[in-house]
């Protein structure tokens, strides 16, 4: 652990604090200098000039997108067994590179099934 | 100079130029789209405000400053003043790894890759949490598709970076830019770069991707209920800012970052980025929108399924030839987009025509009129 790297996370953790207070600050001037003339019709949710007609937007629907966010989380946490194996499967040989080749022919052929019964089709 | 003296110039440093991308891009690119847009389709754009309209983005600046910024009164206020500075923390944040020239990175991490890619997840929770807070239809549905786009393309970008990373051995851009002083990336591997620049315009809601922003369907997507300088931010700053990122990426990963003739300085790194942003002003000129589908279906069903391919045969040459695996990684990157291109043709034309079929049954191949 060198002093420069811990140096440079303090530089991403004043950078994060800095991004947002440039955020907030920056509201806060608009705030500040513009004019505020709020009224109900202008405070009620944009749907093309009319009055909201039917139901809350807030009530649960059915999100066609709920099947890919499985499919996501089970590739991206594949992703991050493939970032550390990236590193050293060179020192690993063969046998490493076969195993991994396993695993990702496993999620391949698990995309492939999901495809197969229509997870990937739009309705 | 004190050790304590040169951590503040750093500090100053870091945050200036961590401020000064994203706020750089949000001045530069929207101005560059909307005038070289215009000129492509042989319109003026703005050309008003100073010479040329230079100074329309100062203009417009003030202008979304001194505009109102409603909030919903129904909204969840909080989240939805929340949202924009969620997402801002991605382009502010990734800026910080990236090398700009020999020995000069803000943060020098070893996990660089991982960490651009795990902070790029900022924005989407940005997006999600304004489409939720707006408490409208269209915002809801608007984040949702984004979300669902960007989290789909995050899947073949991961992978390329990984590629990439492979090449290297090193998960830090330094290392990477470091590994292209004979040769650049995109030399090596093209079908990577391919895949990194058509899920990059995925994951910046850019055209041909651009459905979170189809005004025809959704008005404006997660923006609709936004303006004033909220709007601002997230258009302006956080696309864009995002957009700069992303450049500085490719640029760093494929096409060699600061390094070029003569002395590898940041303006090296400079032009790339301003190549890559032409690029996806190009596209945004030339290309039409993707319906959802098709758009979903390309991701899960072509590009992931050739990014593990190609991580696959990338990694095989690795192992086989382990001191000279960059030519055979090339000659395999080159002859796919080559055979690529030449099946996309045929293979598109034939998928066109069986959807005619479909949609008119009676109609005889080829002589459908459309």
């Amino acid at each position: 652990m060198t002093p420069d790297f811990a140096q440079s996370y303090v530089y991403v953790v004043a950078l994060a604090i800095v991004g947002v207070g440039f955020v907030f600050a920056t509201l806060g001037i608009s705030r500040l200098l513009q004019l505020r003339h709020p009224y109900a019709e202008k405070l009620s949710p944009y749907e093309c000039g009319v009055e909201p007609l039917i139901g809350d937007s807030w009530s649960p629907f059915s999100v066609r997108y709920y099947i890919y966010a499985l499919l996501f989380v089970i590739f991206d946490v594949e992703a991050v067994f493939v970032y550390p194996w990236a590193l050293i499967f060179r020192s690993l040989g063969k046998t490493g590179f076969a195993e991994m080749m396993i695993f990702i022919a496993v999620l391949l052929f698990g995309l492939l099934y999901a495809w197969a019964k229509g997870a990937l089709e739009w309705q | 100079m004190s050790w304590g003296l040169s951590f503040v110039i750093h500090l100053i440093a870091a945050l200036v130029i961590g401020l000064a991308v994203p706020a750089l891009s949000a001045l530069v690119f929207p101005f560059a789209v909307r005038r070289l847009s215009g000129f492509m389709s042989d319109r003026l754009g703005p050309n008003r405000v100073g010479p040329a309209g230079f100074f329309q983005p100062i203009a417009d600046f003030l202008k979304l400053l001194l505009k109102e910024d409603v909030a919903p009164l129904k909204a969840d206020r909080r989240l939805f003043r929340l949202a924009p500075a969620i997402a801002f923390i991605t382009p502010v944040l990734a800026v910080s790894v990236i090398p700009f020239s020999k020995g000069f990175t803000i943060a020098n991490l070893n996990v660089g890759l991982v960490f651009i890619v795990a902070f790029s997840s900022f924005t989407v929770l940005g997006i999600l949490l304004a489409g939720w807070a707006s408490h409208n239809k269209y915002s809801l549905l608007g984040g949702l598709r984004s979300v669902a786009q960007m989290v789909s393309y995050e899947i073949p970008m991961i992978l390329n970076i990984i590629i990439i990373a492979m090449l290297v051995g090193s998960l830090s851009l330094n290392d990477v830019v470091g590994a292209q002083g004979k040769i650049w990336f995109i030399a090596v591997q093209p079908l990577a770069f391919l895949v990194f620049i058509v899920a990059g315009m995925a994951e910046l809601n850019r055209t041909p991707f651009d459905l979170p922003e189809a005004e025809s369907e959704l008005v404006a997507g997660y923006l609709t209920e936004y303006s004033g300088m909220r709007f601002g931010f997230f258009y302006g700053l956080v696309e864009w800012g995002n957009a700069s990122i992303w450049a500085l990426t490719g640029a760093t990963l494929f096409l060699g970052g600061w390094r070029g003739p003569f002395a590898g300085n940041p303006g090296w790194l400079i032009l790339k980025v301003l190549v890559l942003a032409f690029a996806v002003i190009w596209f945004f000129a030339t290309f039409p929108r993707l319906q959802v589908d098709q758009l979903m279906n390309f991701a899960w069903k072509v590009l992931i399924p050739l990014s593990l391919v190609n991580l696959g045969v990338t990694g095989l040459l690795i192992i086989l030839l382990p001191n000279s695996f960059l030519p055979p990684v090339a000659a395999f990157s080159w002859a796919s987009v080559i055979t690529i291109i030449l099946l996309m043709g045929p293979v598109l034309r034939k998928a066109l025509l069986r959807k005619r079929l479909k949609l008119n049954p009676g109609t005889e191949l080829g002589t459908s009129q459309s």
